[in-house]
């Protein structure tokens, strides 16, 4: 066995777990199957905002198959209990309970009153008709505005208001920067606009599910979950549960984007089921259901404001959001608006700014992170604002944004916001962007389609963008409230055949963990890709761990794998040292083998394995023992960037909007493996695009989820996307030692300004100015008639 | 989700399968590919306590020539009836308007029948057999009879069928030399049309000599425009009369409002798109 020569990190390897994802044969969730196992169907209210005045349950109790039919009021303690936030961003933040199940009334479509449990999902299912129950109708509360209006029905009456937090940054009074204030009284250019960010649903291809097995020494729970780590403690903390007795597991999971991030009522009634039958119990869910109630993602009212000088210099940024946060609070929504509170200053220089967000409740689905979480939203209205900025001062949009980008000289940069960006080369993104995009001849196509009043007008996207990623330093975290620090651990282990085994903390579900872990190990020990296996997403033999989301996997756990690889170095070297019979000081580590300086005598790394498991002769004293862990935590956040153009030719006579052509440089920093990068930009262009031309999550009047099946929630498909074209800079991350920014959100954080932006681009001398999202064919209209009158 | 429970028979004759359905009464329902009644079962919008499967009648499958005629057995499929040379040659929009009928998975399991029966208004073969006169052969108790797509239509979802009658095959009259085309609109790919428009004309050297034009989802049921039909009549077919003529798509239909489109912008629609569907076949 011989170290491969080239370096894994780099290569464009094929996916070490696609096979299995791909084809369905794998553990998910709902694939285990438990002798005994009962099956659990949730009662959902199909109102809004109701008393509940009573449940009659006895006839479901007497349907065939079923074991036991629960409501809040005889399975305890869910009355009692409530569900987890974990950032409660202001001290006076207000923290309704969530029950588990609703008691005595319902405060959004889709919350859970009863369960059944029976022998099979069928019976399950049929006794759910047999439940009666009895609802007393309550104004609803849906628009956000209206929720904080005086005289409102307040939905959690023991709050007394319809305001979760109000959450303030001022760069004045932070010392960051000036007074925005001060800026707008002094402006020679003020621009101000309302932008909505709607409601998205995030459509993860396998829907949620739970089975808990109470029988053995531990509860052992089986979740389609982003974060088993945190639902482990979080379970433990809100059931009363010792934490050592309680074993989580997410095997394979189909995907996430955030929506599965949560504590679910789900998965603490199935546990509180499966606890008093005595049973293990499978919860899983239809595709309606889990758009229903799964938390959704956007929606928030961005009211912002941007001054200039003339000559096109930022002098201010004001930014007053409101955010839903739908019925009750989501274990990190109110912190959603926070992250995008340093990022509305983008890659920009900008002397002053100011940003306030209010939280409200509605009679809606919950609303928490969703790939990009705050951030799209920040990126998407000073996008935005850019090119209205630029109407108003006659300058290119493109050349406006040069202006005021920070220059790749000026790093580090110490932000508006606060935060400091490392390293960056906007000039360079956009330069290749350019070319690839053959912007100036789309221009001039643009200015003939314009001339000839063409029936298909064409017009140019523009979002230079940048992302915080690498959730997070730990100190931040604490300085924001949240809950939790943002470190990640990482172990190996060198097995006696000289097969090597890695646990991260981080918790793959579609990512390619498994993969790009294998190459950066590969590439530390010098042992090849195929022996290495990745394990992940068992609070059994993976303890520590902060999971997945926040594009934090590689440049978090990533770095903690590096540190334990060190150690598993420093940790053989004397062995090696020991079998070479030289002295520690000798030895040269490379491409897998500990070699005496100066000579050919060496021994691999695998030799050294078996040697520590033998334990025969080792140094005096030696613990016999490689294996190794670390636990990471960045100093900093890490700060991709890039430069996205969009060309989208808009049917005038009928509104529909096709891209003609997409080009995106992204500067992620050090590639680990170029084909993982790709498709997250490619997947991250889908869900922008689809954000800004097809998705929305639509409640009715009286609060009904119109849009819940994909018949009407219209997710996009290859057959509706471009060919994107896509390159990259490279400018690595001085945050951590494998020069990594990550990639996760990138691609969705991008897009959906570039579209819109192009959209209102095509439109302009049409008298249009905005097109709310999503930009369907008849918006697009309506703002073209609208633009003529 | 799961359906809720019901029984199951799969007849392989027609009388034996309209025996099942007339003993099912008002509880019986047919499936023939299943692509629209299956997530009604499983979405539990509806609970028939027997399904008739009639997907194991091997006459239902035929696609013939009869005299004047085309005649598409309802359970042939839309990939069958797509690739068919008799439909092309003689019945190209409804080659037309299958090409653009959901998605290849769709199209190998939905039937040219079970689409036609389930009269969803927002259906891409709606229009078509409407715009053609095509005529709908339905098997009873009593025997067989033919039912003019201009009557079979009767509302949302609903058909001039009895729940105890079967659609057996629909006749299409030979439109040998017609130009055609199916023009679609609609949010993603795989949607259904939100405004649609089956556009038929044979021409005469440069002139229009008949046209023959229906809507998808600019009403309960499919309509046709008679107006823009009888307003090209004998005109050249030029780009100018095309476009007066498409001015008239939308009269008398009752479009109604979606998320996707409220009644004037279907309006609008159906204007534009006869317009272009017209282009498109006079090519």
């Amino acid at each position: 066995m011989t170290a491969t020569a080239e370096p894994e990190v780099g290569k464009a390897r094929l996916r070490k777990e696609d096979e299995r994802l791909v084809t369905g044969r794998t553990r998910w969730t709902d694939n285990i199957t438990l002798p005994g196992m009962l099956h659990l169907a949730v009662l959902r209210s199909p109102l809004a905002h109701a008393r509940i005045a009573e449940i009659d349950t006895s006839a479901a109790r007497e349907m065939p198959g079923v074991i036991a039919v629960f409501t809040a009021k005889d399975l305890d303690p869910a009355r009692e209990i409530g569900l987890p936030c974990a950032w409660p961003v202001t001290p006076d933040m207000k923290h309704p309970r969530r029950p588990v199940l609703a008691a005595d009334k319902v405060n959004f479509a889709g919350e859970g009153v009863a369960v059944v449990a029976a022998r099979s999902a069928a019976e399950a299912q049929d006794a759910l008709e047999a439940i009666d129950v009895e609802y007393e109708d309550l104004p609803v509360v849906l628009d956000m505005e209206a929720a904080l209006a005086e005289g409102t029905t307040v939905i959690h009456e023991d709050l007394g208001t319809n305001e979760n937090a109000v959450w303030v940054f001022d760069s004045g009074e932070a010392g960051t920067g000036g007074d925005v204030q001060q800026a707008i009284t002094d402006a020679e250019v003020t621009v101000t606009r309302r932008f909505r960010q709607q409601r998205l649903v995030p459509a993860f291809m396998e829907p949620r599910a739970t089975v808990v097995d109470p029988t053995g020494p531990q509860l052992t729970v089986w979740s389609s979950t982003q974060i088993p780590h945190i639902l482990r403690v979080m379970t433990a903390l809100t059931l009363g549960l010792p934490e050592h007795k309680l074993r989580v597991i997410a095997p394979d999971v189909g995907g996430g984007f955030g929506g599965k991030i949560g504590v679910l009522p789900e998965e603490l009634m199935t546990l509180l089921v499966a606890r008093k039958l005595g049973k293990p119990v499978k919860w899983n869910e239809s595709r309606s259901d889990c758009m229903a109630t799964a938390h959704h993602g956007r929606d928030q009212i961005q009211d912002i404001t941007i001054t200039a000088t003339r000559d096109g210099t930022i002098t201010g940024l004001k930014v007053d959001l409101l955010a839903d946060m739908g019925a009750y609070l989501g274990v990190v929504a109110p912190g959603v608006p926070l992250l995008g509170a340093f990022m509305f200053n983008a890659i920009y220089k900008i002397p002053s700014y100011r940003f306030a967000c209010t939280n409200v409740f509605t009679n809606k689905t919950i609303t928490d992170a969703y790939r990009g979480a705050g951030r799209p939203e920040a990126t998407f209205a000073i996008e935005r604002i850019m090119d209205e900025l630029a109407v108003e001062l006659d300058m290119d949009p493109l050349a406006l944004r040069e202006k005021n980008w920070i220059k790749h000289e000026e790093f580090p940069y110490t932000t508006v916001a606060g935060l400091t960006y490392d390293s960056g080369n906007y000039e360079a993104a956009t330069e290749r962007a350019k070319q690839l995009f053959d912007y100036d001849g789309l221009r001039r196509e643009q200015e003939a389609r314009r001339a000839s009043n063409d029936p298909v007008q064409l017009g140019i996207g523009i979002s230079t963008y940048t992302e915080m990623c690498g959730l997070a330093p730990s100190r931040v975290l604490g300085s924001l409230a949240y809950g939790a620090g943002g470190w990640e651990h990482a172990a190996i282990r060198m097995l006696p055949t000289g097969k090597v085994e890695v646990v991260t903390g981080s918790s793959a579900h579609g990512q390619g963990h498994e993969t790009a872990w294998s190459q950066i190990v590969a590439d530390q020990l010098g042992v090849p890709f195929e022996d290495i296996e990745v394990l992940h997403g068992d609070t059994q033999f993976s303890p520590r761990g902060m999971d997945t989301y926040g594009s934090r996997s590689l440049t978090v756990g990533g770095t903690a794998l590096v540190l334990a690889a060190h150690r598993v170095l420093d940790k053989a070297k004397p062995v090696a040292a020991h079998l070479l019979e030289c002295a520690v000081d000798d030895i040269e580590f490379a491409g897998g083998k500990f070699a005496v300086k100066g000579t050919d005598k060496s021994v691999g790394i695998q030799d050294v394995a078996l040697a520590v498991f033998a334990a025969h002769d080792l140094p005096d004293g030696y613990e016999a023992n490689l294996d190794s862990d670390a636990t990471f935590d960045p100093d900093n956040f890490s700060y991709p960037h890039g430069t996205h153009l969009c060309a989208t030719e808009v049917d005038t006579e009928t509104g529909r909007v096709s891209i003609r052509s997409y080009v995106c440089v992204d500067d992620v920093g050090k590639v680990v493996n170029p084909l993982i990068v790709e498709g997250q930009v490619h997947g991250g262009l889908a869900q922008g695009i689809a954000q800004a031309l097809y998705e929305e999550a639509v409640h009715d009047e009286s609060g009904t989820l119109t849009s819940g099946t994909f018949a009407d929630y219209h997710l996009p498909s290859a057959a509706d996307l471009p060919t994107f074209v896509t390159d990259r800079t490279e400018t690595p991350s001085t945050t951590n030692p494998l020069g990594v920014k990550g990639v996760g959100e990138a691609g969705t954080i991008a897009s959906t300004p570039a579209v819109v932006n192009a959209i209102v681009d095509a439109l302009r001398h049409m008298g249009v100015a905005d097109v709310e999202m999503p930009c369907s064919p008849m918006r697009v209209w309506q703002a073209i008639q609208g633009g003529a009158r | 989700m799961i359906p809720a429970r019901f029984d199951y028979v799969a007849p392989t004759t027609v009388d034996e399968a309209v025996r099942a359905l007339a003993d099912a009464g008002e509880d019986g329902k047919v499936i023939a590919g299943g692509q629209s009644l299956l997530p009604v079962l499983r979405m539990r919008l509806a609970a028939p306590t027997k399904l008739v499967d009639i997907g194991r009648i091997p006459e239902l499958r035929a696609i013939r020539e009869d005299g004047d005629a085309i005649v598409i057995g309802a359970m042939a499929t839309h990939y069958e009836v797509q690739r068919d040379p008799l439909v092309r040659e003689h019945a190209a929009l409804i080659t037309a308007a299958t090409d653009t009928v959901a998605d290849p998975q769709v199209r190998h399991r939905g039937t040219f029948g079970g689409s036609i029966a389930h009269a969803d208004p927002a259906g891409d073969l709606l229009a078509p057999a409407l715009a053609m006169d095509a005529e709908m052969v339905v098997a009873g108790m009593d025997g067989r009879r033919t039912v003019p797509a201009a009557e079979y239509f009767v509302d949302f979802f609903t058909t001039a069928m009895t729940p105890a009658e079967l659609l057996v095959e629909v006749r299409l009259p030979k439109y040998t030399g017609w130009r055609a085309h199916y023009e679609k609109f609609n949010r993603v790919a795989q949607s259904w049309s939100m405004v649609a428009v089956a556009a038929m004309v044979r021409t005469d050297g440069g002139t229009i000599a008949e046209a023959r034009i229906g809507l998808t989802n600019m009403a309960s049921v499919p309509v046709r425009a008679r107006a823009v039909e009888d307003a090209l009549v004998g005109q050249a077919a030029t780009a100018e009369n095309i476009k007066a003529a498409a001015a008239n798509a939308a009269n008398g239909t009752s479009p109604t409002s979606d998320g996707n489109a409220d009644g004037e912008y279907r309006s609008h629609l159906a204007r534009v798109l006869t317009g272009r569907a017209l282009t498109a076949a006079i090519g």
